[in-house]
């Protein structure tokens, strides 16, 4: 069965309380024909998972702004105004985690490990509620993983397997975010046969992959 | 001479042939500008590239190589990209050399604080939590008084902390001033046309005189 569909069909998947992550760092690899089309199914109540919400001129920021997330997990959200209204006035919850703690969360969840130990957070706000435990000497936060229902991820190139190539600093969350969700829905610039995508230079498996989108279908 | 290009002069004395270096958004992105042709240095940015470069010109532009602050950049010969969880590997793992960083507030204990204003300003974190925690060594580009003319360099930071105990360094328009972890902060420097009592002054911590008080020369 062809991967290859339209971000319209992929959305059906989503249902109102969903998970969704959503790759890119700001404005690099993200998703903006997938998310485009989060915001025309209007569902609701979702969790995102997202490094930072985008900005202003990314798709995720209508998404934010639409109230479609009653959950936000984040690293960074000081480029997208609309998050930072949501979380001083507790519209939705909006937990914030150190850009590394949040990346690794996801790399555990997708790894199937139960959670890992960081240094990072010890003695600040962060380690509010969280088990901390000492290893030779040293003080570490027990972090949990973290999985998703769908992953809305950018590529370059993908082939008719969902093998995934990207170009510069893409990679980010996207690679990561492929591991961790039941459904991935990956949007890519071209779309290749099988072999013409060197082995070495496949990034993301393909059998991660559920569905690939062209950008702008 | 402005105060940041002052500050961002002087971090930039401080790397070392081969050192791999994170440089936060603001004015310690400035400090590559300043970086001696004699030494080579690699900088890390933690949407997942070693090597990044100058700015573009135009028809550099490329929408898929960004730093981290989301502007377009360029890369050197022999960069590398990644994803962000090996990004956050390499800064907790050990292997980034340095990391400069702007600060609200730094104390006598090297805590920092840097990343929240309860009530007013909550951007999140974003990497500065990992990069203090995992960076061998942290430099703090910052102005030595804030815009009511208070002290940033304190005795115990009141702003919720970035990390605990993790600063190194504090290069200001004022001092160079090194956190010795157990005695306190360590002047080692002013800038010229001050004295010991003007930075005394200037400053809510304790300061420890260094027996070999320099001039900060950029």
């Amino acid at each position: 069965m062809s991967k290859l569909t339209t971000s319209k069909e992929a959305m059906e998947r989503v249902r109102d309380g969903h998970s969704i992550m959503v790759g890119g760092f700001l404005a690099c690899g993200h998703p903006e024909t997938l998310v485009n089309s989060l915001v025309e199914t209007k569902v609701k109540n979702l969790t995102i998972i997202s490094n930072d919400t985008g900005t202003i001129e990314c798709a995720i920021y209508n998404v934010i702004k639409t109230g479609q997330a009653s959950t936000i997990i984040a690293s960074y959200i000081g480029a997208n105004p609309e998050t930072g209204k949501l979380l001083m006035s507790k519209l939705a919850d909006v937990q914030l985690f150190p850009q590394g703690t949040l990346a690794e969360k996801i790399r555990a969840g997708g790894a199937g490990l139960g959670g890992f130990l960081t240094p990072v957070g010890v003695g600040t706000i962060v380690e509010e509620g969280k088990r901390k435990i000492e290893v030779e000497g040293k003080q570490y936060l027990l972090e949990f993983p973290l999985k998703a229902d769908i992953a809305l991820i950018k590529a370059h190139k993908a082939d008719v397997n969902g093998n995934l190539v990207f170009m510069g600093s893409t990679r980010n969350f996207n690679a990561i975010m492929a591991t961790a969700a039941n459904y991935v829905i990956a949007e890519v610039e071209e779309y290749v046969r099988a072999g013409e995508i060197d082995p070495n230079d496949v990034i993301v498996p393909g059998i991660l992959v559920d569905a690939i989108v062209m950008v702008g279908e | 001479m402005d105060k940041r290009e002052f500050i961002s002069k002087r971090i930039a004395q401080e790397f070392k042939d081969g050192d791999v270096v994170n440089l936060g958004i603001g004015m310690p992105t400035m400090v590559a500008n300043y970086v001696s042709k004699d030494i080579n240095i690699t900088l890390q940015s933690e949407n997942g590239i070693l090597g990044l470069g100058p700015n573009p010109k135009q028809e550099e532009l490329d929408k898929d190589v960004t730093d981290s602050g989301g502007k377009p950049i360029t890369v050197t010969a022999g960069a590398s990209f990644f994803d962000s969880a090996y990004s956050f590997a390499l800064i907790r793992g050990g292997h980034v050399d340095i990391t400069v960083l702007g600060a609200l507030e730094v104390d006598e204990d090297g805590n920092l604080a840097n990343w929240m204003v309860p009530g007013k300003k909550v951007p999140g974190m974003g990497g500065a939590m990992d990069l203090v925690v995992g960076a061998k060594r942290v430099i703090l580009a910052m102005e030595h008084m804030n815009k009511n003319g208070e002290s940033k360099v304190v005795k115990r930071c009141k702003l919720p902390l970035t990390a605990s105990k993790e600063v190194n360094t504090i290069i200001t328009d004022m001092a160079v001033i090194e956190v010795i972890q157990g005695k306190g902060l360590l002047l080692k420097e002013i800038a010229p046309g001050l004295n010991v009592e003007d930075v005394r002054n200037a400053t809510e911590a304790e300061l420890i005189i260094s027996s070999d008080l320099k001039v900060m020369e950029v």
